[in-house]
């Protein structure tokens, strides 16, 4: 394989990495929080049509990322409302958010159809961006894929260094404890869950804006599905999470690839199911093994909290 | 405003007794045959297997959907479900729900369809079904198809003069007939120009997913292709092939807006008038059962303006293959066609008919999948 070649893959599986990996990292914190939104989906799929929409109205991109962060964050706080001020279930709250989020986009969506729009500009540093293979890899993406990074090292950051985090885990692990010593969990978790819009938001809005900059109709396709399979596969520690994505991305990619170059004898529908078949690998091996126990789980997730009056 | 309403409310009133007639007819009630016909249109059902905004194949179908309310207007009433597994049960309730709620006619716009609308129908005998696609009839089940294959032989032709590597890219979806003809009929058209040419199909196993069908086109080009077409139904491999600077097809929708320097053209399904016609049947109760398979000639595949940075020679070839098809004298499946180990599986001169194209399970030479 080139050098050229090998460098187009790499760049393909990260492209195919990135959104899941903003969706997945924005969740990662709610759960860590104690919440579960399954509205990962919703939330993206509204961020991918407003950036789409303010960038096509506005001509400027930039604006457009803002309004995909607005719109998944705007999505979370429906989602907050209702589960955390509400107390409602999180699951069916989550999936009806999802639901939702489809439905809403289509019709923001509905006189976008069909208009191109340029996609995010790509780092290009004059000599250093045409080295061979580190050239593209290193300095030729949009700014995007180089704040997916600088986001995970400041989310492992965060919740592992930082006071805030450390009260953010406390929320999530014993809402009760938390609260008796005098936490505002409601407060935290609401954070946590606008955070977490605002990540797939920016997911989204990097799928219509840089991946494939246009709109269709459910162009999230399930990655939002993705995301929430990826964070359980990290067992919750965000850099294990960038590691999962870009496995999930570079196993999707290789399938197209071994395809195109004739096939290795396995059938492209087992390929596509990989991905799947890893996480519930990976889940089986940590729950049975030597790390019994160490599954990492949030203790409160999904349990609405009720302060005691 | 207020005016307005003093207005109406004296309208209603001086024209009560026509106000009952026609309420008498909304409710189906036997007040007279002429308002109880221009209060109950006929209703026709259709269900998309995607949204109707993907700018591909569901979109051509609800093209054909607003003909038929453009050209009937309060006659007919349409309505759609969109975005209906074509592999799970989610076909059969909504089959079944537009059946049950008075649709007269009801069109299934998927392969997968098939067996919902087939046991439906089973269980409505007097609604009409069609079944776009399909390869099974009923006493009220018809099925039409447009020969899209006959669009692929002119874009193979335009491909095989286009391409320096002799390497195509196929972005496809599940390897049914459709699927599969096309495949045939593209590379068969190509290879009468370049001989030695082949094509490398990748499947995303979905019919919608631009993300995927994006990187399987990178996939493609990255192996040396450079003509991709898709079988997909979004404009994600055309841009993606244009931001490379490879010659693409688009499907279903004229797709030249998302590549306007490298979209060469696309194969587009009209609908509408087909869609008219058999609904003006079930209206003058003449519908039968049919099986329809038309093409270039009856106007049901048309091709998408050629892009005018095509060499001149290129849109002359692609226009003389579609006159030949259109004039009959040209068939893409003629002999002599070898299979992908080069056996030979029609003789020269001969043609395939409809049914084994119809039922099409086997790659001609060249075809790599």
């Amino acid at each position: 394989m080139s050098p050229d070649i090998m460098a187009s893959v790499l760049l393909t599986v990260i492209s195919a990495a990135t959104p899941l990996l903003f969706a997945a990292l924005g969740e990662l914190v709610v759960e860590k929080s104690g919440v579960l939104n399954l509205g990962v989906e919703g939330m993206m799929i509204l961020g991918a049509v407003c950036a789409f929409a303010v960038t096509v109205t506005t001509g400027y991109s930039g604006l457009g990322l803002l309004a995909g962060v607005a719109a998944g964050m705007a999505m979370a706080f429906i989602f907050g409302v209702l589960t955390l001020t509400l107390a409602a279930n999180q699951v069916a709250t989550g999936l009806a958010l999802t639901i939702f989020g489809l439905g809403l986009s289509s019709l923001i969506g509905a006189g976008f159809v069909g208009i191109p729009v340029a996609p995010l500009p790509k780092l290009a540093i004059p000599g250093v961006s045409d080295l061979p293979l580190v050239g593209p890899l290193l300095f030729g993406h949009d700014v995007l894929v180089y704040l997916s990074i600088v986001a995970v090292a400041a989310v492992a950051w965060f919740l592992k260094a930082s006071r805030p985090g450390m009260i953010l885990r406390a929320v999530g692990e014993s809402d009760v404890s938390a609260h008796s010593i005098g936490y505002d969990v409601i407060a935290v978790r609401y954070r946590a869950v606008l955070f977490g819009g605002a990540m797939a938001g920016l997911g989204g809005a990097f799928l219509s804006l840089s991946y494939t900059p246009l709109w269709t109709e459910g162009m999230t396709a399930g990655r939002g599905w993705i995301a929430l399979a990826l964070v359980v596969f990290a067992s919750w520690r965000p850099w294990r999470l960038l590691a999962g994505a870009y496995l999930f991305g570079g196993v999707t990619i290789a399938q197209l690839y071994t395809q195109g170059a004739g096939g290795i004898g396995i059938p492209s529908q087992v390929m596509s199911m990989l991905p799947y078949l890893a996480t519930i690998l990976v889940l089986t091996i940590i729950a049975a093994g030597p790390w019994k126990g160490r599954l990492n789980a949030p203790a409160c997730l999904g349990k609405p909290f009720r302060p005691s009056t | 405003m207020f005016k307005d309403l003093s207005r109406r409310r004296f309208l209603a009133g001086s024209t009560a007794a026509a106000g009952a007639l026609s309420l008498g007819g909304a409710l189906g009630g036997p007040l007279g045959a002429g308002s109880a016909l221009a209060a109950d249109p006929l209703k026709v059902g259709f269900v998309y297997v995607g949204p109707i905004g993907d700018f591909g194949w569901t979109h051509g179908h609800d093209l054909g959907r607003k003909a038929i309310e453009e050209h009937f207007g309060d006659a007919v009433k349409t309505s759609y479900v969109e975005s209906v597994p074509d592999d799970g049960p989610d076909a059969e309730r909504v089959i079944r729900q537009f059946a049950s709620s008075g649709h007269n006619l009801i069109f299934t716009t998927s392969f997968g369809y098939m067996d919902p609308t087939i046991k439906v129908a089973r269980q409505f005998p007097d609604v009409k079904f069609e079944h776009a696609t399909g390869i099974q009839t009923a006493d009220n089940v018809s099925i039409y198809s447009a020969r899209f294959y006959e669009g692929r032989a002119v874009i193979g032709t335009m491909a095989g003069h286009l391409t320096k590597t002799g390497k195509f890219g196929y972005i496809a979806s599940f390897p049914i007939p459709e699927v599969v003809r096309g495949i045939n009929a593209f590379i068969l058209a190509a290879r009468k120009v370049r001989p030695d040419a082949e094509i490398k199909v990748v499947w995303v196993n979905s019919w919608y997913d631009p993300g995927k069908e994006a990187d399987a086109t990178k996939a493609l080009i990255d192996q040396g292709c450079d003509v991709i077409t898709q079988h997909t139904d979004s404009p994600a491999p055309v841009q993606t092939a244009a931001s490379r600077g490879v010659w693409c097809f688009g499907q279903a929708s004229d797709m030249t807006n998302f590549a306007p320097d490298w979209h060469a053209t696309s194969i587009l399904d009209v609908w509408g008038p087909y869609y008219i016609q058999r609904t003006q049947a079930v209206i003058d109760g003449t519908w039968s059962t049919a099986a329809t398979w038309d093409g270039f000639k009856q106007g049901m595949v048309e091709m998408a303006p050629y892009n005018p940075k095509l060499p001149a020679e290129v849109v002359e070839a692609a226009e003389s293959v579609r006159k030949a098809i259109i004039a009959g004298d040209l068939h893409p499946f003629t002999g002599p066609i070898s299979d992908q180990k080069g056996m030979e599986m029609v003789p020269a001169g001969q043609t395939i008919p409809d049914q084994d194209l119809l039922g099409m399970d086997w790659y001609v030479e060249g075809v790599s999948a």
